[in-house]
């Protein structure tokens, strides 16, 4: 069992608060995913959690035991970094069994385990080579490799796909996930690409300022962000987000006089409350120009993407996109749309929190899903 | 290739730039030149003006004259002990204060580094007499200490002159080295520290399998420096040794060039025999290391 307990856990440097006060609890075997924008404290959080940063205050405890005071090598953690942080005068081979050859086991189980770990990781071509002859997949690999090897209770990934092209990120991102089905070790994986997130996450922590902004899996996050913040980071592309002012139980006004329709049953608000009105460009429904309720809007360009089509327009002066099915109607000139009632985030303006059904506003979602 | 096509659009200050370096090189090497042919002849048609300017037929005896006449066998062997003395030391200790400077974070941290910055500008010339002083006595500093605190403990004292150690210690206290270790372990990426960290190294480790392994270039350019830097001492040697026995190469090149009586005109003939062959080590040592000197120096090699 390495399950992480993370306890109102502080860090300043100077007078500067980096992190407030973070409460998360980590299940033994989960992925967990920080996302986060950068600047956000999630990297420091993570190298916290292995000892490379100091706890200025609350606790950290790993597998039940407090690890505050102990080293990096006494916490059972491996770690894979942004720039792989592979040791340049070494080969591959001498990479992945460093952490054996420093903890002292004899050579030749060294060379059984690096075999072994080499042929998981598929390199096993390559175990004579230096770093500097790899390519940045096959480093990717190589500083897997070396945190594997070790048989970590919890692995921390530090943005490790970042340096990666597109094509390679998706490939490594399956790698990681297909390890992670196979080793079942606690992970903490760091990034700020959400994709990444959604795809890799048994859960989601969304962090902004230092502070949670929602915990959940990813589903959760996507369907119901508790914040604005949540539901503006999450999903590509990003959720369209009008400013508008409650004038009826079941109708808000943008500042140019744009209504919208509410369903009064789904939040109950105050007339002449500030909110923002969130929609998903895939959640908006095209309809025939003249429908009830549609908005006429000026098309201004459309990005194709192969398997649908992003479509840019303006609603009530705000930038507005809409996605298209590719088989759709050809769209050009005006476009007219319909904002389903039941599709629509409604967040107090003030203070970017979601507006529910009962009208109460509701604070973030720490270890909702745990 | 923007530097290829700027040579194609300009052969002219291609051709201008090659006679420039040729006559830089012509320059540099014409003094060695005459110092060869010097080596070369007999006294009378060395002192004969002008000189000629081609190889004579002494080069053989006159050679082995210098070598015999003036042991340069045994200053040779003191010569490299010094350099070589120098050279280690110098680089085991710029390795371990530069490591303590970078790595570790600890109160006097930047005196530290600026106390060793400031020896600079404070080169062995400019404080010799202290350091004779010092090298006559290594226990004085300590006795007096001991005084302020108002103790007599009549400690003996150690008289480093005329010895390998007292030659070599002073040679091997200044900076440069800890400047240039510094610069490269502020290379670093911290990640491979806490790479290291996360594997399990400690400081030790970490130093000896990951810092050592990584500046053996930077090591191989401190060494040309220093080894050179050390053969070439003069004034140091000089000062700290009276014993014949003890004397260095660069030392009795001195003592050959008046002639054996007061009144005769210099043997310039067999001292720049002897010029030629102090020179050959160091040349060595440079020609040896050229490789790994330079790319030590432009440090862009990881």
């Amino acid at each position: 069992m390495a399950e992480i307990a993370i306890r109102n856990v502080e860090k300043t440097y100077g007078k500067t608060a980096v992190l407030h006060g973070i409460t998360l609890d980590i299940a033994d075997g989960e992925f967990l995913v920080i996302l986060g924008p950068s600047g956000c404290g999630k990297s420091t959080l993570l190298r916290m959690i292995a000892g490379l940063e100091a706890i200025t205050r609350g606790e950290i405890a790993i597998a039940g035991r407090v690890v505050n005071a102990l080293e990096p090598r006494e916490r059972g953690c491996a770690m894979v970094f942004q720039n792989y942080a592979l040791y340049p005068h070494m080969t591959v081979a001498e990479n992945i069994g460093y952490a054996l050859k420093v903890a002292g086991l004899p050579k030749a189980e060294r060379e059984r385990r690096v075999a072994e770990i080499a042929r998981i990781v598929g390199l096993e071509a390559f175990l004579a080579r230096r770093p500097s002859e790899l390519s940045g997949g096959q480093r990717q690999r190589v500083a897997m490799g070396r945190a594997m090897i070790r048989e970590p209770k919890v692995f921390l990934f530090d943005e490790p796909l970042s340096n990666l092209d597109a094509k390679l990120r998706v490939q490594m991102r399956l790698e990681i996930r297909r390890l992670h089905q196979r080793l079942q070790a606690t992970s903490v994986f760091v990034t700020h690409d959400q994709i990444e997130a959604m795809s890799l996450a048994d859960r989601i922590v969304v962090m902004n300022q230092g502070r949670i902004e929602q915990a959940g899996p990813p589903r959760l996050l996507y369907t119901e962000p508790a914040t604005r913040f949540v539901a503006s980071f999450l999903g590509a592309p990003a959720m369209n987000l009008l400013p508008a002012t409650i004038v009826a139980k079941d109708r808000a006004r943008m500042a140019d006089g744009t209504e919208i329709a509410l369903d009064p049953g789904r939040f109950v608000v105050e007339i002449g409350q500030a909110v923002e009105i969130g929609i998903r460009p895939e959640d908006v429904l095209i309809v025939w120009p003249g429908s009830e309720g549609a908005h006429a809007l000026e098309v201004e360009f459309t990005e194709d993407m192969g398997s649908s089509r992003l479509i840019h327009t303006r609603l009530g002066g705000m930038g507005f996109t809409v996605l298209q099915a590719a088989a759709q109607i050809e769209a050009e000139g005006t476009l007219a749309i319909n904002l389903p009632e039941d599709a629509l985030h409604l967040f107090d303006a003030a203070t970017g929190l979601r507006l529910r059904r009962t009208g109460a506003t509701v604070g973030v979602l720490a270890s909702a899903a745990a | 290739m923007r530097d290829g096509s700027m040579i194609e659009r300009a052969p002219i200050l291609n051709a201008v730039t090659h006679v420039l370096m040729i006559a830089g090189l012509l320059i540099a090497a014409f003094p060695i030149y005459v110092v060869f042919i010097a080596s070369t002849h007999d006294l009378p048609t060395v002192n004969r003006v002008p000189m000629p300017l081609w190889p004579g037929d002494h080069l053989v005896q006159n050679y082995a004259t210098v070598w015999n006449k003036s042991d340069f066998g045994a200053k040779m062997i003191n010569s490299l002990i010094v350099a070589t003395g120098v050279t280690i030391g110098k680089i085991t200790l710029a390795a371990l204060t530069a490591f303590s400077i970078v790595f570790f974070r600890y109160r006097a941290r930047m005196l530290v580094f600026w106390a060793i910055f400031i020896t600079l500008m404070l080169p062995l010339e400019v404080r010799i007499v202290p350091t004779y002083a010092v090298a006559a006595d290594v226990a004085e500093p300590l006795r007096w200490l001991v005084w302020l605190f108002g103790l007599e403990l009549g400690i003996a004292p150690i008289n480093l002159l005329n010895t390998y150690t007292g030659l070599i210690l002073p040679l091997v206290a200044t900076a440069t080295g800890t400047f240039l270790y510094r610069q490269f372990f502020l290379t670093i990426p911290d990640t491979l520290v806490e790479a290291a960290r996360m594997d399990g190294a400690g400081p030790l480790r970490f130093f000896w399998e990951h810092l050592i392994p990584l500046s053996r270039n930077n090591m191989a350019a401190l060494a040309t420096i220093m080894f050179v830097y050390a053969w070439n001492q003069y004034l140091w040697p000089l000062l700290i040794t009276t014993d014949a026995r003890m004397a260095t190469a660069t030392m009795q090149l001195q003592k050959i060039v008046p002639g054996p009586l007061f009144g005769q005109p210099p043997v310039w003939n067999e001292a720049m025999a002897a010029t030629l062959l102090v020179m050959v080590p160091p040349l060595l040592v440079v020609i040896f290391m050229q490789g790994a000197f330079v790319r030590g120096l432009v440090a862009t090699d990881k």
